[in-house]
């Protein structure tokens, strides 16, 4: 991954994700102290309160958290020519980050089934370049195969749309 | 000797027609999961976990510890035919195994490799059979510190044998924590960090963790890498496996060697991928042809094998007596005994007799199952791999999201599944560990619950961790491997200064 010199053009560089990442952490572990002086970290009668011990842990998250943002920031110079992911590399993440995204949004509005149907067959006829013979046949057969395998054997059930409704289920 | 007669009788639960099926099942699809990037002992178990509720609890941990044992098996497939480690644990079965396919030696390797690691597993089953009940019997005098002492030796392990920088190790562990946080204060009722959302009241499921982290986050590393699966043929005859055999004998030490380094990394939960490398790095080190390694050793191939088997499968051990997973394949299979209603920990070996030997027993029969079945169908799963990746992988993401949303019926749940899928691809690239993410994710309450007794008990003061010899000496240990890469960096700069050469 590392290559030598500067970063090629378009790509994003390693140390910047990193001292992200970081900041979240010190944010999360900052509001999980937040949290725990509100339910209480001292002693109650009965003994610790609830906050007793994530406020232990908030401290530990947050003060690692910016240790590693001092870290980066102390060695900028030599990360400079780290590369967290090149553009190239970048396009087939999205292309599988954002339908998925899609795909969950589908699941929840017109359940699994149906939503699987267009997420495999979609994938398969764009970033596949399958036929539409071929892709038509796994994004039928594979709904198919999960609707056996859960709702009919092992009668577990899964979301289900207005489609399903209509086959009567 | 009792362990004989219990084993004996475990032998006689897990041989009924009924299990042996379950069995079969399980290591099929272990292997299958073992071989498709995605899928991986832990999130393939999270996944399958609830279709497991209505078994009976022996029969379901008998199918889904031989889906573990089978994705063990598996991961040496894809590392040596197609130089992609299907598993973290076989990476460094491709330093030597890939070399070996290519030079036309791929069914020796796989081999040795299946052969090894069943030599491995075999290894830490002995020793499950003959320790466990021990470990269980000294457990039961365990109280809340000593239950602490253990869960922080086992935290403080994985900062001082992680291969991870150790910092980011402890921010690993801690969100875990703080994850596990959320939600309902189980001893005092109270609502923590839900900020008003009724779909935080349950807190964060550590399947759903596990299923988003390794499964979503393994398929958007893959793609990033943009995979043209090309793999080597591989047809396994009976010729080369007994010439390979009788070759095994020889490297009994090496084979030793790394037993006892997957035991030790499996117990204390180092697990199975840091274990794997250890074993190929002293095997480097002590063999007579150790710069040959990396060129298509046979020993390159055995010392990674028996080691991430024999760690994979003593991880079970402490999960079985003391409640406190070794990985988090085990973790989840922890989750699962919690599920089936069975309390994990040293009562078990008492109050439930037949389920422990009867999964004990299985371990013996699903690794000789596992060795047989991987020998003679290794063609089909190098078939499997070569289905193009843009078919595999939107099969995988709907089934991942459907072991989501299957452990609470909850839509919530995937859509958390997908969080931790971009959280996942984040740490990995960053070298953010995530075993201890998902064990703190696990034992966070449990942690929680016996630093408060013990803390309760001692009137909040933390001398009741070093109060009695063995704790005391289980705090130490701890701190010590907490300290680990400190005293290694502070000895390098020592000797480095002395003028000898520098630790390798």
């Amino acid at each position: 991954m590392a290559s030598n010199g500067k970063q090629p053009a378009g790509a994003i560089a390693t140390r910047w994700v990193e001292i992200g990442v970081a900041v979240a952490l010190v944010v999360v572990g900052a509001i999980v102290i937040l949290d725990s002086h509100r339910v209480g970290v001292g002693w109650a009668p009965d003994g610790p309160r609830s906050g007793y011990f994530p406020n232990i842990i908030g401290w530990i998250l947050a003060a690692v958290g910016a240790w590693i943002v001092g870290e980066t920031v102390y060695r900028w110079k030599s990360l400079e020519s780290k590369v967290f992911v090149e553009r190239e590399q970048l396009k087939p993440v999205l292309q599988m980050l954002l339908p998925t995204i899609a795909y969950v949004a589908l699941v929840a509005l017109i359940g699994i089934y149906v939503a699987s149907m267009i997420y495999i067959g979609a994938f398969m006829r764009v970033q596949g370049r399958f036929g539409w013979l071929k892709s038509l046949a796994v994004a039928i057969a594979v709904p198919v195969a999960i609707f056996l395998l859960f709702e009919i054997w092992f009668l577990v059930p899964l979301p289900k749309g207005p489609v399903e409704n209509l086959l009567g289920y | 000797m009792e362990e004989i007669g219990n084993l004996m009788h475990g032998f006689a639960v897990a041989l009924t027609w009924h299990n042996l099926v379950f069995m079969l099942v399980g290591i099929l699809l272990g292997v299958l999961i073992g071989v498709l990037p995605g899928l991986g002992g832990a999130n393939g178990v999270a996944i399958l976990l609830p279709l497991t509720f209505t078994m009976h609890p022996t029969s379901a941990i008998i199918m889904l510890s031989c889906i573990y044992w089978g994705a063990l098996f598996g991961g040496a497939i894809t590392s040596i035919l197609f130089n992609i480690p299907g598993e973290p644990w076989s990476v460094a079965t491709t330093f030597d195994g890939y070399p070996m396919a290519q030079q036309g030696r791929a069914g020796e390797a796989l081999t040795a490799a299946f052969t090894s690691s069943f030599v491995g597993a075999l290894f830490a089953v002995l020793m499950i059979t003959f320790l466990a009940p021990l470990v269980a019997k000294f457990a039961l005098k365990f109280g809340p510190p000593e239950y602490f002492a253990i869960q922080l030796l086992t935290f403080c392990s994985f900062v001082g044998m992680g291969r991870e920088p150790p910092a980011k190790t402890i921010a690993a562990m801690m969100l875990g924590f703080a994850l596990a946080a959320v939600g309902l204060d189980t001893m005092t009722g109270t609502l923590r960090m839900t900020f008003g959302q009724t779909q935080l009241l349950q807190g964060f499921d550590f399947l759903v963790a596990v299923i988003g982290l390794f499964g979503l986050g393994e398929i958007f590393l893959t793609m990033e890498e943009g995979l043209a699966f090309k793999g080597k043929s591989a047809k396994i005859d009976p010729a080369v496996v007994l010439r390979t055999w009788a070759q095994l004998p020889r490297l009994w030490v090496t084979s030793l060697r790394s037993c006892l380094v997957g035991c030790w990394m499996g117990v204390t939960p180092g697990g199975a991928t840091p274990a794997s490398f250890m074993s190929y790095g002293m095997a480097r080190r002590f063999s007579k042809d150790g710069d040959k390694f990396g060129e298509g050793q046979i020993e390159g191939v055995v010392a990674p094998e028996t080691a991430a088997h024999a760690a994979g499968t003593s991880a079970l051990l402490p999960m079985l007596t003391l409640g406190i997973p070794g990985s988090p394949t085990a973790a989840v299979l922890l989750g699962g005994l919690m599920i089936w209603g069975l309390q994990p920990g040293p009562l078990l070996f008492v109050e439930q007799k037949e389920f422990v030997w009867g999964l004990i027993a299985s371990m013996y029969l699903g690794n000789i199952a596992g060795l047989l079945i991987v020998l003679t169908t290794v063609p089909w799963w190098a078939a499997i791999l070569r289905i193009p990746f843009a078919i595999i992988a939107p099969v995988i993401v709907v089934i991942c999201a459907i072991g989501a949303y299957t452990v609470h019926n909850n839509m919530f749940d995937v859509v958390m599944m997908l969080g931790f899928g971009v959280m996942g691809y984040l740490f990995k690239k960053l070298r953010y560990p995530l075993a201890p993410l998902i064990l703190a994710l696990v034992l966070g309450d449990m942690a929680e619950t016996s630093f408060r007794q013990s803390m309760l008990l001692s009137g909040g003061s933390m001398s009741i961790f070093f109060a009695n010899a063995l704790v005391g000496s289980i705090v130490t240990l701890a701190i010590l491997l907490l300290c680990w890469p400190l005293i290694g960096y502070l000895l390098d700069r020592w000797r480095a200064s002395q003028g000898r050469p520098k630790r390798a």
